[in-house]
């Protein structure tokens, strides 16, 4: 037993060689189990209530303005030529780079041997999903005649026409579809054992028959772990891959085009810099708050928090990087429409956007070279929200800034959004704090069985582990 | 209620009931290991150790081969792969020959990305299906899990079973040497 085995006498490592622990405050394996399923299994908080009545409310708002847009016409937002592409493809860009941070962290932090991921990645894998549920949203409402938005999957139509793979656009679709069903086998295959672990404490009958369903019948048997770790490593090695392809297939979608200022190389990476950035952004934004009001500060600890800003300071900084790149090789390139298009972009009608992204991708981040700063939840969090709406306007500036002015001055334009194009970015919000509130309430959002896998208890060579004096 | 009515409405369950497996308790990854090697070295078969994590090393203890995921994963992708290739192949070159942009009408390059995204979605079926074939999962029943003890095994303890169909099992011998072992609460599950 963990407490058992807590007066045994462990020789401290030297000082300069001292980590922060992963479980602060020596928490035994049950205390971890109780802590997390007891958010599930308390009553309703009332800060839930608080949550989830305006964020359904949000999403119905969402759901309503999609219903106008359906029965109304693709007119009723203010995309227009020449910009034909607005908010709608902002947005999926948008919400489809947030979920990348899920991925990263579950899968690229996994195959790194990060274990300080343990804590979060639950959380962020379901942002990833929900993040994705969101996106998935804009390019199939945004075809406008969406009656027919099944052209897009590999089906004869009327005329027996297949769809046209030579089109990035087509890529897109098999790549989002299979980022969305690969990540929720991957959360799935994380949760089995800890819907078991709800299944063994569960009082009610809906709740033993439901989680036992969704347990499978899982014991912990060491034959199954083994099967189950090969399975788990082998799921992060390819959606380590797939995550890294999902982002440059969607900067495809402009960059294979001839548009100046999308037509660039350097696409693929910056958009998979941005994506992970913007994500981080997200995975703060939701678990400042969630471990205060669930209190899992000795599970995702301070150090937690700061590690994920250094890791936001690295993504920024490539983002900032690319940034500056575009910029040069514009210039160096010598092509006076990308040269223009980029010019435009910092000090034409746009430059608004443009300096607010700047300001939130490429000034801000840099606050996390200061350690205070990373310590300092509330700056943190300011950081976290100025990353996330900075991360928007990116995307908005590469789409609307690079459409509105044409080769031709006669077709050039000015966009603005119309208040569908509003309600309707603010609405997917309501969706997605809505499937993560009820994500949250009904499953353990934080990994029970991987992190009682990184405390000492769990090493049967450690002294907390029962090992014994001169026994390795 | 007395013994007699008692024992006529168990009377079918007993009848039924059999011994299954010898369960016994240990309190830490450390005592389990151990145990796991001694069982491993004693020539037992039909066992297995549970624990509310992966233990470290547990495998090796156990003398369990390496999981043989990676196959059914690897025919997944070669699955994908193939299937992405020759589905876009058959759609835009073999069934309906149609020119866009002057582009070729198949050519591995172009459908590579749409390929790609076909081997990693079937290599993730490929390991998932592959992972609950070798496990048996998804098991709606499980002798195991009528034993109230049991379910700490998914909370804060360990725990080793030994069938008793186990060629080497013997209800004394083997129950003596998990007491040896530090097996706590030893007790027979029934199925």
């Amino acid at each position: 037993m963990a407490e058992a085995t807590h007066n045994l006498k462990v020789q401290p490592p030297p000082r300069e060689l001292e980590r922060e622990p992963l479980v602060l405050n020596g928490r035994s394996l049950g205390w971890i189990s109780d802590r997390v399923a007891g958010i599930i299994e308390g009553p309703t908080p009332k800060w839930w209530w608080a949550a989830f009545v305006p964020s359904v409310l949000v999403m119905t708002l969402c759901f309503t303005m999609i219903a106008y847009l359906i029965s109304t016409g693709i007119g009723v937002w203010g995309l227009n030529q020449p910009v034909g592409w607005a908010w709608d493809i902002t947005n999926f860009v948008f919400w489809i780079g947030i979920g990348h941070a899920g991925t990263l962290i579950s899968a690229i932090l996994f195959l790194l041997r990060q274990k300080w991921r343990t804590s979060i990645n639950r959380a962020a894998e379901a942002m990833t999903l929900f993040a994705v549920a969101c996106a998935g949203i804009f390019p199939m409402i945004h075809v406008g005649r969406i009656w027919f938005a099944w052209w897009l999957f590999p089906i004869p139509n009327s005329n027996s026409i297949w769809p046209q793979f030579r089109s990035p656009l087509l890529w897109d679709v098999f790549a989002v579809s299979t980022y969305g069903t690969v990540s929720l086998l991957f959360w799935y295959v994380g949760l089995i054992p800890d819907l078991a672990t709800m299944r063994d404490r569960a009082t009610t009958r809906a709740r033993k028959f439901l989680y036992g369903l969704f347990a499978l019948g899982w014991t912990g048997a060491n034959r199954h772990w083994s099967n189950y770790e090969k399975a788990y490593l082998i799921l992060a090695g390819v959606s380590t891959p797939l995550v890294l392809s999902v982002h440059s297939i969607v900067s495809f979608d402009f960059a294979v085009s001839q548009v100046p200022g999308w037509h660039t190389t350097i696409f693929p990476p910056y958009f998979v810099a941005g994506a992970i950035f913007s994500g981080f952004g997200m995975v703060l934004t939701l678990l400042i708050p969630l471990r205060k009001v669930c209190r899992l500060e000795d599970v995702i600890t301070l150090r937690h928090i700061e590690l994920m800003g250094k890791v936001i300071l690295a993504t920024g900084s490539i983002v900032g990087y690319a940034y500056g790149m575009e910029f040069f090789i514009a210039w160096y390139g010598g092509n006076p429409y990308e040269r223009y298009a980029f010019e435009n972009r910092a000090f034409g009608p746009y430059w608004w956007s443009y300096w607010i992204m700047i300001t939130c991708n490429v000034v801000t981040p840099h606050l996390f070279w200061f350690k205070w700063v990373r310590r300092n939840m509330v700056v943190v969090f300011i950081i976290s929200i100025f990353v996330n709406i900075g991360m928007w306007f990116e995307r908005f500036v590469i789409i609307v800034t690079s459409l509105h002015r044409d080769y031709l001055p006669s077709s050039w334009g000015y966009f603005m959004p119309s208040p569908v194009d509003i309600l309707t970015f603010v609405g997917s919000f309501g969706l997605f704090f809505t499937l993560f509130l009820l994500f949250m309430r009904f499953l353990p959002m934080v990994a029970i069985s991987e992190v009682k896998g990184v405390t000492p208890q769990a090493d049967p060579h450690h002294p907390l582990g029962g090992a014994k004096e001169g026994h390795h | 209620m007395s013994t007699l009515q008692q024992s006529t409405e168990t009377n079918v369950q007993y009848v039924t009931s059999f011994p299954f497996c010898l369960l016994a308790e240990f309190d830490t990854p450390a005592d389990l290991m151990h145990a796991a090697e001694q069982l491993r070295t004693g020539g037992f078969t039909r066992w297995d150790v549970y624990s509310p994590f992966p233990v470290h090393g547990m495998d090796k203890a156990m003398g369990i081969p390496n999981s043989k995921v990676g196959w059914f994963s690897f025919f997944g992708g070669v699955t994908g792969l193939s299937l992405g290739m020759s589905m876009i192949w058959f759609m835009n070159k073999f069934d309906y020959a149609l020119v866009v942009g002057g582009k070729p009408l198949f050519s591995p390059l172009f459908a590579f990305p749409v390929s790609y995204e076909m081997t990693i979605l079937l290599t993730s079926f490929g390991t998932l299906f592959g992972m609950f074939f070798l496990n048996r999962l998804p098991r709606l029943y499980n002798p195991l899990l009528k034993s109230e003890r049991f379910k700490k095994v998914t909370h804060d303890k360990f725990f080793i079973a030994i069938e008793t169909s186990d060629p080497k099992y013997s209800e004394t011998e083997t129950r003596k040497l998990l007491e040896k072992l530090g097996g706590k609460h030893i007790d027979i599950i029934h199925d």
